[in-house]
């Protein structure tokens, strides 16, 4: 777990004072893939730098697992901390193999083990280690590198791995594969990632938690779902954009907004897994087709029914999901005119 | 004075120990000065690019110094040294510094930011930060600067000559005050030569030397 207790940091620039990272509180669970979002300048970047001290606050204290970052020592600290930036900054003179086992190679692993290593995390990222280990950085695609970027991070098997705009670099179609990876990865290391971007697609498509940040501050913290649901800020609401409605389908599950199964009669009807999405369940209903009766059960993970939503609820929320994203693609549209 | 260009080879028949104490010291004067520059200026270059407060005064003088004739150097030097091999040998390194510290200091200080980011990320100390990824990106200019170096003073070490330090810029010194052309070429010549192959050579070297990765494409 990593925590930020009222961070702040301010460079001196030109004789003025300028407040990179302003007073950002924020707690980042273990195993979660923590995004930390905003537009240039807004301090995402500033602020992940300094949990491995490659930038060192001016106020605040910042703790990995309960210990003070600048109580420990910077290169271990570094070490145990898996670090992607965003060209990459593979070492050329190196081969790909090399790469992966730089920080291994500086625990001092033996040659054998760090050999062994950089092939099982180059297949984990789905590079053949028997075509692509002894190949130099140059002769990669900037979409092969990233994935090298990725394996290396994790070669020593830190517990934390920082990401600064890992897949800004590449072209649209790699980065949605790349993205589609990383989820995969994650989901057989289960790190806890804090993940740099200005994409709001990726940071939905990634992100357990979003961090939203401008001008330094932390704008909110949540989940996906809290931040299209419940923006703190007309600020949230401009950044996740014009289709947040379809989005806010895609990440509230029927669990979160079934009734009570207590609170209504018990009916036949169509018993839906509460962990689908309200996107999803209107997909499974029309393949579904008719049932006869006014809704559908919500059950949980051990298909016991634990809720209730009846049709009438379920498309007055589709219906109020649907309406502000067109009213806000409209608005986008009149302010993309020339004046 | 030239009657025959060529009798130049038939002096070095005639006088073989005299050519080859000349050429024995002339390449000792290069190879030397050389090997002493890279000893100083290296370490200048490396600390010129972590202590930023000394990269500009150190930058400066290097350049300055590019300007000043190397004649000019070897006569600044005598009243404090004196005449002969060592004063000679001291212009020279001081010669040898210029190039290669600043092609050292440009090579350091030009390595890509974000490979030196990545690798800070990963806990590098700043030993091996040097030594694993800014030495080894470096090495193709700082060995282009060694090879400069090199070529200049062979060149530059002619003018040993005028203050006692020997070399095949004797055997020229010697040619022109007698108007011996055979004299004057036995001593052009060699150096012309030694500076031509020694250029070649180095360039095989510095394919060698560059770490296999930065090589181009195809090669």
């Amino acid at each position: 777990m990593i925590t930020l207790d009222h961070v702040s940091k301010t460079f001196e620039s030109k004789g003025r004072t300028v407040r990179a990272v302003d007073d950002v509180s924020l707690t980042i669970g273990a195993g979660q893939l923590h995004v930390l979002i905003g537009p240039s300048g807004s301090g995402k970047t500033t602020t992940m730098r300094m949990i491995n001290r490659l930038e060192t606050p001016t106020a605040g204290r910042i703790t990995v697992d309960g210990r003070d970052v600048l109580a420990m020592d910077v290169v271990e600290l570094r070490r145990s901390i898996g670090y992607v930036i965003q060209q990459g900054g593979l070492l050329p003179h190196l081969t790909v193999a090399e790469n992966v086992a730089m920080v291994p190679r500086l625990l001092g692993w033996q040659r054998h083990r760090r050999r062994e290593r950089a092939e099982e995390l180059l297949g984990l990222v789905g590079l053949p280690a028997g075509q692509f280990a002894d190949r130099y950085p140059r002769e990669l695609s900037g979409g092969q590198q990233q994935r090298v970027g990725v394996a290396r991070a994790l070669a020593a098997d830190p517990p934390i791995v920082l990401m600064d705009e890992p897949f800004g670099a590449v072209d649209p179609i790699t980065r949605k594969q790349l993205q589609r990876e990383l989820r995969r990865v994650q989901a057989a290391v289960n790190k806890t990632i804090v993940f740099v971007t200005h994409d709001i697609g990726e940071a939905f498509l990634l992100g357990d938690q979003i961090a939203l940040m401008a001008d330094g501050r932390l704008v909110q913290n949540g989940t996906p779902a809290d931040l299209l649901r419940r923006p703190a800020t007309p600020f949230v609401t401009a950044f996740t954009g014009e289709d947040r409605g379809l989005r806010a389908l895609e990440y509230t599950t029927l669990a979160e907004v079934a009734d009570a199964a207590g609170s209504v009669p018990a009916t036949d009807g169509d018993t839906l897994p509460g962990e689908l999405s309200i996107l999803e369940a209107g997909r499974e209903l029309a393949r579904r087709g008719e049932t006869g009766v006014d809704g559908f059960w919500v059950s949980d993970r051990g298909g016991r029914k634990t809720g209730y939503l009846s049709y009438r609820r379920f498309a007055a929320m589709l219906g109020e999901a649907l309406g502000p994203a067109g009213a806000t693609a409209g608005e986008a549209d009149g302010d993309a005119l020339p004046a | 004075m030239l009657e025959d260009p060529f009798s130049f080879v038939e002096y070095i028949r005639e006088n073989p120990d005299d050519f080859l104490r000349f050429l024995s010291q002339h390449v000792q004067l290069t190879l030397l000065s050389v090997l002493f520059g890279v000893v100083i200026a290296v370490p200048a270059a490396i600390l010129a690019s972590r202590v930023g407060l000394l990269a500009r005064p150190l930058t400066g003088i290097a350049s300055v110094g590019q300007t000043i004739p190397s004649l000019a150097v070897l006569g600044l030097l005598i009243p404090f040294l004196g005449i002969g091999f060592r004063p000679a040998l001291v212009a020279l390194t001081i010669q040898a510094f210029l190039p290669i510290f600043l092609n050292a200091y440009v090579g350091i200080r030009s390595v890509d930011r974000a490979v030196l980011d990545a690798a800070r990320g990963m806990g590098t100390s700043g030993g091996q930060l040097l030594r694993m990824v800014e030495l080894p990106l470096a090495s193709p200019v700082i060995f282009a600067g060694i090879q400069t170096a090199t070529v200049q003073n062979i060149a530059i070490a002619t003018l040993a000559a005028y203050i006692g330090g020997g070399g095949l810029g004797d055997l020229i010194l010697q040619g022109l005050s007698t108007l011996n052309g055979a004299l004057l070429f036995a001593g052009a010549v060699p150096v012309a030569v030694l500076a031509i192959t020694t250029e070649l050579a180095l360039g095989r070297l510095r394919r060698w030397i560059v770490p296999e990765g930065l090589r181009p494409t195809g090669s």
